[in-house]
Order: C-alpha cells, then structure tokens, then sequence
C-alpha cells in the first residue's frame, strides 16, 4: 500500500517535472505553431463561411472528414485549446520555482572570487604605484551599481566580487507572467463580450443598443444574454464615398449622432464622423463603419390608384464596381381577402449599377459612384411566402415559390432614375432614385483595456530581459611580492547569458580598474587598420 | 492628394538601377569569396581547423596581414568594390523609397511591391550593420574576408525578392486606400519590415552555419563553401544575435498590429490568415530561442529552427498576401 502510494507520488511528480521542464515548452510550442498552421491553409467559418461552403463543394470527400476533426473551427478545437492549456500549464508550473529561485538570487552574495581569474574569458592584470587601499577604494567606485561584495583572502590579497544584470530575469519572468495575463484578457472578452451588426439607413436612420433583435445579426459571449446592453444610440445622417478615377475608394465617411448616458435622458445628440480607423467609442462600447451600399427606391402604383414606396437595401456582389443585387417586395394595399393578397404581392429583383455599362443588353456596373444608377430588373408577381413561417433573406425571394409556379416574372426591364415599367394589370413600378445605407459593427470587450496592458508589458519584458546582460566581474587587489610599495591587481569577467557584447564592457572596466590607458592598447590599433583598411 | 508621376518615375529607375548595382555587388562577393580561397588555400585552412576547435582564434593573423601588406590581393580588393557596392546600391534603393514616399505623399509601404522593397532595403542595412560592426576588433568573429563571404549569399534572396517585387507585385503609385490611412501604418509597418529584413539576414546565417558545421564535423562534405566560411560558432553568434535583438520587435510589430486592427476592422486579433501566422513564426522564434536554452538542442537543432522561423516569414508575405488573400476580403490590404 505505501509503495504504491510512493510510486503514484513519484509518477506525478515526475509528470510534473516533465510537463515543467523546458524540453517540454519547447514541443508544445512547436506544437502550437503547427496546429495553428491549417488556421492560416484552410478556410475558418467563423471568418469566412463563404469559402468554406466552397470548399465543401470543391473536395466533397475531404471536407466532412475535415470537418469532423474541427478543422474548420481550429481556434475553437478541443485539440488547439489543450495544446495551449497544457503549455500555460507547463509555463505556470515553470516560473514559481524561477520566481523563487531569482528571489534568493538577488538575496544571496555574489560568488566568491575564483582562485585563478586567469581561466575566466575575460582577464587583465598589471601592477600599480598605488597602495592596495586606494585600489580598493577606486575600484569600489568605480564599481558603483553592481551587487558586490569585498572578502580577505587566506593569503592576505583583497577582493571584490560584482555581479550585474538581475533584470535580466526580472524581464524574462515579467515576460512570461504578462503572456498568462494576456490569455486571461483574451478568455475574458469571449465571456463578457459581444459582437453585432446592423444595416442603417443614411437617411437619418437611428439604431439603438437597446436588445438584440435591434441587430441583424448578433454573437454573444459566454455570459452574455443580450438583456443588459449598454445604451446607447446612433442616427446616420449621411454617407459619402470619395473615388479615384481609377474605382479605388480614397474615404468613406458616415455623418453620425449619437448619445449615450446623461444624453439619452435629455434627448441630445452629439455629432461625429464615423470612418475607417476611427471608430466611435461610447458608453463602453465601440461602433464601426464596416460596409456601405445603395437601396433603390421604388414606388409601386396598384390598379386601384393605391401607392406603395419602399427602400431596401441590396447587397453589394462587386466591391469594386458596387453592382448590387437584392429584391424590394411589396404587400398589395388596402386588400382583405387573404388568398387575392398572397396572388397580388409584388417583389422587385435584379441587379443595381451605379454606372450603369452594359454588355450588349446585360447591365453591370463600370464604376462605384452614383454616375448613372440604373437598375435591371425582373418584377414578379405572385405567393412570396412571406407568411410560410420559413425565414427569408432580404436579399432574395423565396425560388420554391418559383419553382412551383406561385410566384411569376411579369416583366424584365432596365430602368433608370424616373423611369417606370408597366405591368400586365397596369400596375406600375417607378424606380424614384436611390438611398445609401451603412454597416455598422457594434463591439463590446470589457478586457480590451487589460489585454492592452499586458500585451505592452510583453514588449517592455522580453526587451529587457534580451538586452540586459547577466554578468560578473571580479578584482583581486595584493601587495606585490618583491616591491611593496607596489600593488598587482588582476580583473577577471564571465557573462552568465551570452557572451555577445560584454568584451567591450570588460576592456573598459578593466582599463579603468587597472589604471592603463585606453589609447596606448593594441586593440586601438587594430581599429585604425581595420579603418584603414576600408579605406583603400 | 495626387500623386506626383515625375517623382513616381524617378522612384521606378531608381529601384532598377539599384537591382542591377545589388548584383554587381553579389558577383563581387562571390568573386572574392571563390577567388580568395585558391590563392591562400593552405594557411586558411590551418586556421580554419583551429577555429573549429577552439572558437575565436581566426582573426588575428588576419588583421596583421591587412596591416602589413604593402599591396592588397586582388581578392580583397574586390571584397571592397563589393561593400562598395552594396553601400551605394542601399542609397539609391534609399531614394527609390524616399521619392516614393514624397510621390504619394504617405508612408511608402502601402502595397506589396513596396514593402517588398523596404524589406530588402532594411536586410541590407542589417547586413550592412553586421559588416561595419564586425571590423571592431573587440566584436569580432571573423575575418573581413571571411564575413563578407557571406555577403553574396544575402544579396541572392533578397535580389530575387526585389525581383519579384519589382515584376509580379509592381504596383503603381497611387494613396492608400482607406483602411491603411492611419499613423499606424509607419509604426506596424516600419517594425514589421525592419524584422522581415533583419530575420532574412539571420535565417540566411542558419543556413550558412548548417553548412559550415556539416564542414567542420567533416572536412570533405562541404568543402568549397564551407571552407570559406566563419567559422560555426561565429555564424551562430550573428544568427542568434540578430533574431534577439529582432524578437522584441517582431513582438512589438504583432501587437501594434493588434492595435491597429482594433481600430480599422474592429477587433484586435480575427485569426485572419495574415495574423495567424505572424503568430506561428512567432511562435518558431520563441522556439528558438528556447532551443538555445535547452541542453541538447543547441547547434544545429536551433539552426533549422531558425531557417523554418524564415521559411513561415516568407510564406507569410507572398503566400499568404498572394493565394491566400485572393480568395479572402483581405485582397486589398497587402503588408498589413
Ligand atoms: C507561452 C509560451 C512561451 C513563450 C511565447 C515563451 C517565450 C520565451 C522567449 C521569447 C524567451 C527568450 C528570452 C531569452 O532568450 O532569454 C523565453 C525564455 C525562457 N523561457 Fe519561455 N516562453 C514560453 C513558455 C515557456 C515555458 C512553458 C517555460 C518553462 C518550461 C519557459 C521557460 C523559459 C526559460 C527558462 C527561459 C530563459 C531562457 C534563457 O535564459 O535564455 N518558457 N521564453
């Protein structure tokens, strides 16, 4: 029984020493580094369904498989998530023994001088006039800022031992705490975070953060329930596009008001220009202008004499030229019988350029501003299953209802501003002009501001710690053995980390340690070849 | 604002002429570095030998040499013309970029084409750097002539990436669009391009190490190259050097990334293709220097570390702005 006890402690402990040593980290990044590879090869639902969907259609056989080991959701995987766990495990279990061990580092004495300093990489040695207490004294100023301690020696020499660079591991064990920290900000804004879109009309248009079904669509953190938004509201007044000749957007700007707090009280409105790289940041929450696009205008005129307009937007299928396609659809007015409206609605469909270009009689568009909006349209008339219960796109028309007959095409036209087209029954379709509406992204993240703090103490950490150089130096003072009146001091160097860089340091400090000239060394020589050198 | 065509003209020359003094400058390099060995192969060899053992110990016979001779070897003289070279073809890709800058009145890093050539620009000031530092005597770890017999092998990717830049990715001069008009775009951008460069030279001195120590642990593989290389220590001192001083910087160029992403795409990290792997080469360079601290993957271990740390670099630029991005909505943003 106590052996079994001793080796289930032993194999833990030996798992955990396993899991914390470096060899591990080191494969588990490596192992990060490769499960995050098919994230950057292979479409991500979660950015792109689109291209997803086509890849489903262009590897049939590979895709589900694909699918199945989530290598559609890699950030979301089980496999990608315990790679990470494992490795903050690993490096958690890695810095409190570092942390206590530097702890008692920067308590303990530097090490004693080592008997013969001429082992050491860096060396020098001379024999001075001075006695070996002003040698000591100078070099204890000179060595102001190191940790150092001074020791008699058993055969009577004087020496000081220095050390320098503790921040070193102070910006290393920084460095990796603020990677923990880091990782909790970014858990924290998938709890409390969330994430919405709507379209808003530039017309003057409001949307208010008042629920969720005010957006279309809308992705919730883990703890989020969408019942506790921040208030806030915006009204688009206007929007503009800037174009180049050649098509290439040069702004885009939304004229907003908004409010939020105090103002939603007393009904003011403060103005701001939403654009790219300028978000609006109110009430915790941060607006952006994330896409744009037209909404013809139409105006459907019943047998009756009855009028109806609608805008809608259409979706933008270019985002270089802006053609758009959607479908703006119409309910008949002023009818009771159920089965005679369901025979009468109306749905305008096609295509919209805002220049319009065409190829022999087919519209498309040859540039994104409203040069020459037209639209080609087909007007269908029928069942449009608005009330089947089935969601729609507003973007389309339902094409089951097509398909079985319900729903008729009842004209095809192009149509420019002001122009109309009469159907069959004489009901018109007048295509009055257009409306630019916007995108806007909503986002809330509670832990952006401490994701920002810690992603900056990274920085400053791993700065520090690969700039700062461990290092030691040790002088050993005595009285020379035949001439007393003169002094032998010896310097001896070692850097803990790489040695890269600390040669200059040393050949300074020595030099002023021991008293010699600086120009006078072979060493400044050398420099003047070397410069000489380049010269010719 | 418009853009100056005059000065977009003269930028474009600028950029060739600088291509064809790089090459004159890498032939030059190599001309030295095949030239050099035939004449002095016996004593280099000695010394080579020593090196190998012992580290640090090539350089002095050398200096002396440099000093006394009354007359260069032809070698060597071509080892100048080639740093010459190299300093004047960096001045006129200087003024390929300044003028594309004062042309489209921005930072000119705004499409492929131009990061792809700051890129390059800043790899030669790296490599430019570790030449002129080398030659102090109190750095150095190798020979002048040794040295800038690695000078060739970091003109040829980076020749052929201007190439590129200069043929497939040519894009006009012309203003930002939208979600790249931002003082983030100096920042992100000069840091990333700073650490591309500076990561291209030290993944090329992997390189170079993986085939000197194959040389060093055996005298006959290897041998017309890396006889006349540093020795590996020296390579994997600049190799490791260089990725430390740019790791900070790479870190800094993903978080200012971060940063800005906030605010042009609302939100500071999508996992988009781009992000992901600046991350993983991230990653790989962490990697790596882990690799330096861990018992028995030191040497060459670390090295292919650092040459795959390059490898997802470059994926990163080309494939993933070229393939990638034109299946994606990233398409426009090139060098974000
Ligand atoms: C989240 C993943 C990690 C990242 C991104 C990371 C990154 C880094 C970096 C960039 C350095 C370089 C500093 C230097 O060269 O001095 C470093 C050093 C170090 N890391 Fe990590 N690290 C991670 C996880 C770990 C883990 C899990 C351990 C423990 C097993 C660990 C232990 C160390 C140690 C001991 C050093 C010092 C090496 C030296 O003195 O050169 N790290 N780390």
């Amino acid at each position: 029984m106590r052996s079994q006890l001793a080796t289930a402690l032993a194999f833990l402990r030996n798992t955990w020493r396993g899991l914390t040593s470096m060899r591990t980290a080191l494969v588990l990044l490596f192992l990060l580094a490769l499960a995050a590879l098919p994230g950057a090869l292979i479409p991500q639902r979660s950015l792109n369904p689109g291209e997803v969907d086509k890849y489903f259609r262009e590897y049939p056989n590979l895709a589900p498989v694909l699918d199945k080991i989530g290598a559609f959701e890699v950030f979301g995987s089980v496999w990608f998530a315990s790679i990470y766990v494992l490795l903050f495990i690993s490096l958690i279990g890695c810095l409190l023994p570092r942390c206590w061990q530097h702890y008692k580092a920067l308590r303990a004495e530097p090490v004693r001088t080592p008997r013969n300093l001429a082992r050491m990489p860096h060396h020098a040695e001379t024999t001075v006039d001075s006695s070996v207490d002003e040698v000591v004294a100078a070099a204890h100023r000179r060595l102001k800022g190191w940790r150092k301690v001074e020791r008699e020696e058993d055969d009577g020499s004087r020496s000081i031992s220095a050390e320098r660079g503790f921040l070193r591991e102070v910006g290393n064990l920084v460095f990796h705490f603020a990677l923990i920290g880091l990782l909790i900000g970014v858990a924290g804004g998938k709890f409390y975070g969330y994430e919405g879109q709507v379209i808003v009309m530039a017309d003057g248009s409001e949307f208010c953060n008042a629920g969720t079904y005010n957006y279309d669509s809308f992705r919730a953190g883990l703890r989020v329930d969408g019942t506790q938004l921040d208030p806030f509201c915006v009204r688009v007044n206007d929007y503009h596009t800037r174009y180049l000749p050649t098509g290439q957007a040069v702004d885009f700007r939304a004229d907003l008001q908004y409010q939020s707090g105090d103002d939603l009280q007393n009904d003011a409105w403060r103005p701001y220009l939403l654009q790219v790289n300028h978000p609006l940041r109110t009430a915790g929450d941060r607006v952006y202008l994330t896409g744009n696009g037209y909404a013809p205008k139409f105006t459907v005129t019943f047998p009756n004499g009855q009028r109806r307009t609608q805008v809608v937007q259409w979706q933008p299928v270019d985002p270089t030229t802006m053609l758009s396609q959607g479908a703006t659809k119409f309910d008949p007015p002023g009818v009771q019988d159920e089965r005679q409206r369901r025979q009468n609605q109306i749905a305008v469909t096609g295509l919209f350029a805002p220049t319009a270009n065409y190829s022999g009689t087919l519209l498309s568009s040859g540039f994104p501003d409203l040069l020459d909006p037209t639209v080609a349209v087909d007007v269908l008339r029928g069942d449009l299953g608005l009330d089947s219960g089935r969601g729609q796109s507003i973007f389309s028309v339902d094409q089951s209802m097509v398909a079985n007959g319900r729903l008729k095409r009842v004209a095809r036209q192009n149509l420019r501003v002001g122009q109309e087209v009469r159907l069959d029954d004489g009901t018109t379709v007048h295509f009055d002009g257009v409306q630019r509406w916007v995108n806007l992204q909503i986002s809330h993240d509670p832990f952006e501001a401490w994701v920002l703090f810690f992603a900056i103490t990274i920085v400053f950490g791993i700065g520090t710690s690969l700039i700062i150089k461990r290092r030691r130096v040790w002088v050993r003072v005595r009285r020379h053995p035949e001439d007393s009146a003169r002094t032998v001091v010896e310097v001896g160097g070692l850097a803990r980390t790489d040695q890269a860089g600390y040669g200059e340091e040393f050949t300074r400090l020595a030099a002023d340690l021991l008293g010699t000239q600086d120009d006078g060394s072979p060493q400044s020589s050398a420099v003047a070849a070397g410069a000489r050198g380049r010269k010719n | 604002m418009p853009v100056n065509q005059t000065l977009a003209t003269y930028s474009d020359m600028a950029y060739a002429t600088s291509v064809v003094i790089y090459i004159a400058a890498m032939l030059l390099y190599f001309g030295e570095f095949a030239y050099g060995r035939a004449r002095r192969a016996a004593p280099e060899r000695e010394s080579v030998l020593v090196g190998a053992g012992g580290g640090e110990t090539t350089s002095k016979p050398a200096v002396g040499h440099v000093a006394e001779a009354p007359k260069r070897p032809l070698a060597e003289r071509v080892g100048g013309m080639a740093v010459s070279m190299t300093v004047l073809g960096a001045l006129v890709h200087l003024t390929s970029i300044v003028l594309r800058g004062l042309a489209t009145g921005r930072a000119p890093w705004g499409n492929m084409y131009e990061f792809g050539s700051a890129i390059c620009f800043a790899a030669v000031v790296a490599w430019t750097v570790v030449l002129f530092r080398q030659l102090r005597v109190g750095r150095r770890d190798a020979t002048p002539s040794q040295l800038r017999g690695l000078g060739g092998f970091v003109m040829l990717p980076m020749i052929v990436l201007l190439f590129l830049s200069g043929t497939v990715l040519y894009a006009k001069a012309a203003p930002l669009q939208p979600a790249l008009q931002s003082y983030w775009i100096t920042i992100h951008v000069t840091a990333a391009v700073i650490s591309s460069g500076a990561l291209l030279f030290a993944g090329v001195a992997s390189v170079l190490y993986l085939v000197r120590s194959r040389y060093e642990n055996n005298p006959l593989k290897m041998a017309k190259v890396g006889s006349r290389l540093p020795t590996s220590q020296a390579l994997d001192r600049l190799a490791y050097r260089t990725t430390v001083v740019t790791f900070p910087i790479w870190t800094f160029t993903i978080i200012a990334g971060a940063i800005w992403a906030e605010a042009a795409w609302g939100r500071f990290w999508g996992w988009d293709p781009k992000e992901t792997c600046s991350f993983i080469a991230w990653v790989v360079y962490a990697a790596y220097l882990h690799a330096r601290a861990t018992s028995g993957w030191r040497g060459a271990r670390a090295a292919w570390i650092n040459i795959f740390g390059l490898a997802v670099m470059i994926f990163n630029l080309f494939f993933v702005n070229i393939v990638v991005a034109g299946l994606h909505s990233y398409a426009g943003l090139p060098g974000s």
